[in-house]
This record gives structure tokens, sequence and C-alpha cells, in this order.
């Protein structure tokens, strides 16, 4: 039998297997963010064993709760500070510079093809987009991928879902996870890697590839991953320049993180998206999800456009080209953050920030902020925000609020119509 | 080794998130005593009272998918700070199950007939749990009613419970 990307990444990078089906491996980079790294550190420190396997292999920012709003906030953001400074660690983002863990670091070019990623955050599975091996870990494995620069892993199995047909304009690579995840069920992943493929795939830009990996976890999966191909070589042709002679060497060196014709994977799955629609979640599970149209007509308090899934530049131009030339409904109010200084940027020189002023919204810097109800936008008791963001739990946005998950473009529909719609409704 | 052994709190309700576990707002704290108030505050499930039903437990038995979401190892923590060191289900999400391991806290997989059984004949019962690590078993009572399952881990995840956690354990191996 032959072999998954997965399987490939963890033969050039095992060290152990401790016991059967556990593989310790090395690790590539470890991310960091100001929530669950602090404990990390002062573990360290109270161990005596303050210190980093390699500071240029760390990377580190600021990004939930930023500026800090409290004391609380500007303690994990001084620990993290500190630490970066203390350790070496240049590749840090602060105040300023810092944007969206899971936007800042591919753009940075910090993921690659065959890498292996921990981040002491469940989302980290965005970066397998690059054809990486990145997965969620909680503080005592960031501890030691920190120390040591290893973890433990299960053996990895695979899940291949090739998704085909020809989705309308009107579906965006939100839409089509969304489909995934409500197909597979929240723990249709679990302890699996997803290989996403198939054409929908292969003609879909990397920040498309970035959504659709990004919610991977929702379905329970360890990391969702995608072929690395051109596409990916064009996206991290700045970074990685001086190393290969030309784009086409590039893609070669990559070629050999690709599965064989006759990998073993624990399922095999395919869909058409021919048919698909704009899809809207209205539960508190991310796997409870129906077509828009049959949710149209819920009224909505708050509608978020950013984060970690959707705040990128595609993700921002998809919304600014619904809500150009509209207004958002005087019942509504409208958050958009771009994921980092560079989207933001980007965003002002096309337009895209007068747009959404115009219309009504309200900007805020780059954070994770309301996502997950920590600031910027946090929800009141009995409120209803639609949001581009990943997860409907509970809570979530909130307490006592109740999140729709959908595209940006259904969210920008949504700002304008005061109740939940798709773009082509209004 | 971590106590794993106590009264049953049982949660009928498969897919737990780790928001449920312990909300976000409580991520600002660094020290795992502060989660210790705020355990599934969030869960809204009939009949569940955080303030009162937590009361002296040691053992959560609970349906498929438990500690599903976000990767916050404050969802052991907010567990081990109310001394409360082993979960038992039909499965777990998978950061959420390391987590414990990683900590020397149990996160347990047994059958779902099991869980089942369980459930009818003791989730509205004052229901105690034995667990005998070495033997891998536990043993369910209530009033004179008594059951023992046999329990599995891989010798990993056994050696990280001896071991106090991962850290230790990485320390000693690599
Ligand atoms: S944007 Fe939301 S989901 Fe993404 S890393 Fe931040 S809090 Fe997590």
């Amino acid at each position: 039998m032959g072999k998954t990307t997965a399987r490939k990444i963890f033969d050039s990078h095992c060290i152990d297997s401790p016991s059967e089906g556990i593989e310790v491996i090395n690790l590539d980079a470890v991310f960091c963010h100001e929530i669950t790294t602090p404990t990390a550190i002062i573990d360290l420190q109270e161990r005596g064993k303050d210190r980093v396997f390699d500071p240029s292999k760390i990377k580190a920012v600021i990004d939930h709760v930023t500026p800090a709003k409290d004391s609380l906030t500007a303690e994990q953001g001084k620990v993290l500070r500190e630490w970066a400074g203390r350790q070496n660690i240049k590749d840090f983002f602060d105040v300023g510079r810092n944007g969206v863990c899971h936007a800042i670091f591919p753009e940075k070019g910090f993921a690659r093809p065959g890498y292996t990623i921990i981040m002491g955050d469940s989302h980290t599975c965005t970066h397998g987009a690059f054809g990486a091996f990145a997965a969620g870990v909680g503080t005592t494995d960031l501890e030691v991928g920190i120390l040591k620069g290893i973890c433990a892993f299960k053996s990895p199995e695979t899940i291949r879902i090739k998704l085909t047909g020809t989705p309308s304009a009107a579906v965006s690579p939100k839409d089509i996870i969304l489909h995934v995840i409500s197909t597979i069920g929240t723990d249709g992943a679990t302890n699996h890697v997803i290989e996403f493929t198939g054409s929908v795939i292969d003609a879909m830009s990397m920040e498309g590839r970035m959504t659709v990996c990004n919610m991977a976890v929702e379905a329970g999966a360890t990391c969702g991953i995608c072929y690395p191909d051109m596409t990916t070589v064009e996206y991290l042709w700045p970074f990685i320049k001086d190393e290969f002679v030309s784009k086409e060497t590039a893609l070669n060196e990559y070629r050999k993180f690709l599965p064989d014709t006759d990998a073993d994977y624990a399922k095999d799955l395919k869909l058409d998206l021919t048919s698909l629609k704009p899809l809207a979640t209205y539960g508190y599970k991310p796997d409870m999800v129906r077509p828009v149209e049959e949710l149209s007509g819920i009224k909505v308090d708050q509608v978020y456009i950013g984060s970690c899934t959707n705040g990128r530049i595609e993700d921002l131009r998809e919304a600014a080209a619904v809500l150009k030339n509209r207004k958002i409904a005087d019942s509504v109010r409208v958050i958009v953050s771009p994921a980092t200084p560079a989207v933001y940027r980007q965003a002002l020189s096309e337009g895209l920030i007068d747009i959404f002023m115009d219309s009504g919204c309200c900007l805020t810097n780059p954070t994770c902020g309301a996502c997950l109800g920590m600031s910027n936008g946090v929800l009141a008791d009995g409120e209803v925000c639609v949001s581009t963001t990943n997860r409907n739990f509970n809570g979530r946005m909130g307490k006592g609020g109740m999140v729709h998950l959908v595209s940006p473009a259904t969210a920008a529909a949504t700002a304008v119509a005061g109740f939940l719609t798709t773009a082509e409704n209004l | 080794m971590k106590d794993f052994s106590g009264k049953v709190l049982f949660l009928d309700r498969s897919d737990i998130n780790t928001d449920e576990i312990i909300p976000a707002k409580y991520l600002t704290e660094i020290t795992k005593k502060a989660m210790g108030p705020h355990l599934l505050e969030d869960l809204i499930m009939d009949g569940f009272d955080p303030q009162t039903n937590l009361d002296g437990i040691r053992v959560v038995v609970t349906r498929n998918n438990f500690g599903c979401g976000s990767s916050r190892e404050h969802a052991p923590w907010a567990l081990e700070v109310n001394n409360i060191n082993l979960v038992i289900a039909p499965g777990f999400a998978r950061i959420f199950r390391q987590n414990m391991f990683n900590c020397g806290m149990m996160a347990v997989e047994i059958s779902e007939k099991e869980v089942d059984v369980l459930f009818e004949e003791y989730a509205d019962k004052e229901t105690t749990i034995l667990t005998d690590f070495d033997a891998g078993t536990f043993t369910v009572s209530a009033d004179s009613k008594k059951t023992i399952l046999n329990f599995k881990i891989s010798s990993f995840d056994a050696a990280l419970v001896k071991a106090g956690g991962w850290v230790e354990y990485a320390d000693e191996n690599y």
C-alpha cells in the first residue's frame, strides 16, 4: 500500500514510537499566541527550564485580545513579549504589526509543504493548506514543543475528500467547508487527517484553501491538507526564491509530499458541488447547516466579518462587492476586522475600507476579538450574530448569544437586509 | 499518580465542547486555580446546575465527542482543580483527550453500549466508580448494584499517567 501525504511527512520527521501507533515527531515550527503560551512559559520558568529548542523556529503573536483590554490581558501580552525578547525570538508580532495567527503566519511564509507545525490553538489545521502537517495542541504539548521541538501524535490515518463539479459563482470556500462538515459531522474526522482534493480545490486560491482547511477541526480532524501545486509555489515564491532556481524546481521538490496513487485511506469520499447553495449554520454545532434561503428572514443584531476563517483580502473583497453603493440596515451593526495589517493596507489601497465605512460598518484593528467573545463586539444575551468565523457554540461570541456561520458574501448581504439572506436575493 | 475514583456526574449529551467546559472569557487567567468556580458554567442541559451538581464529583461519564472545539487545556485544568481526573465516554475530541493524558489525567474510551448501560442503570442514582489502574477495571456501584468494566489505554498513555504528564515523560525520554 502506498503512503498518504501525512504518512510521508511523519516518515521524514519521526524520531520515536513509544508505543504501537504513537509517533514522536520533530517540529519545523512552533507557533504561539498570548492566550495559551504564557501558562507554558511560566511553567517552564518554575521548572527551571526557561529555554527554547530553536528561536528561529518559534513564531509568536499577540492576537486574541489586542490592544489589551484590561490588566489580565495586558499581563498575558507582557509575559509573551518579555519571553520573546529573552529567548531571542525574532518573529514576534506585537501591537501594530500583529494579526490573527492563522492569517499572519502564512502571510509571512512560515508554513511550507512538508512542514510539521504545532500551536496551542485548534485552528492550526489552517496551515495544512500548504501541504504541511499542522495540528492544534494544548498548553502541555506546546510547552514540550517549545522546549524540545517534538510532539507525540497517533500515527496519522487519512480521509480523502474529493471535491468535484462546478459550483455556482455564489458559492464560496466557506460554503464548501460547511457542506463538508454537515456531511461528515462534528466527529466525522476525529483523529484523522483530511486530504482535500479534486478539481474544486485545484482551482482554488491559497486563501480559499486556508478557509477550507481552517474548519477541518470542526469535523474533528487533526489537520486538513491540500496538495502543494503551482498555486502554492506562487504564493510562497517571495519567501523561497533564494532556495530554488525556478518555480518548477520548487514544485518538483514539494511533489515528494504528494500521496502515492495507491495510498491507504481510512475513508474515501467524493462530493459533487455543482448544485451547492450558499449555506448557514442554524444551531450550536458547526454541522447544523442549511441553505441560507431556508433560513432566510432570521433577524440579526450584529454582522461580523473577519477571523482566521474569513478575514483575508479575498474575503473582504467578496463582502465589499456586495456592500458597494449600499447601506447596512438601521437595525444592524457590522464589524469588519481585517485579519492582518497587510490585509488592512491592501483593503485601504483598493478602496474597500471606504466601501465598508460608506455603508456604515465599524472597522477594527486586526484581532480575534469578537470571534471568541473576548472583545470588540461581544454579544448581549438573546442577540443574534451572522458571522464569517468558524464556531457557533453556545456562548461563543457572548453568553446567551446566537451565531450563524456564513460566507463573507452572505454576511454582507445580511448586513444590508437586516435579516439572514444571500447576496443573490438582495 | 492522580486519584481516579469517586462520585460520578452523568452528562447525558454528546458534543459537549470546551467553550461549555470553560468559557473563553476566563482564558485571561494565568493560574489553573482561577478556573475552579467556572467549570461547566455555560453547559445548558435539562436538569444540570453547575452550582449544585458538581459537589464532591470525582468522575464524569458522558456521551461521544466530549471536549470538541478549542484546544484550551483550561478545560482539563478546570476539571483538575475540581479534583475530577477521569472522564469516561465512547469518544473524545483528539486535542482534549491528549491534553488530559498530558496532565497525567485520564480520558478513557469505553464502548457506546457500555456507556448506554451506565446511563440506564446508574444515571439516576448516587454512583461511585472505583478505578484499578493496574488491572484496568472500573467498579461502578450504587446502592446494592455493582458493575465491573474493563478498560484499555495505550502503554504510552499509561506511561504519561504514571510519569505525571508529558513534560515529565518527555524530560526522561528525549
Ligand atoms: S480568529 Fe477566532 S478561531 Fe481564529 S484563532 Fe482567533 S479566536 Fe481562534
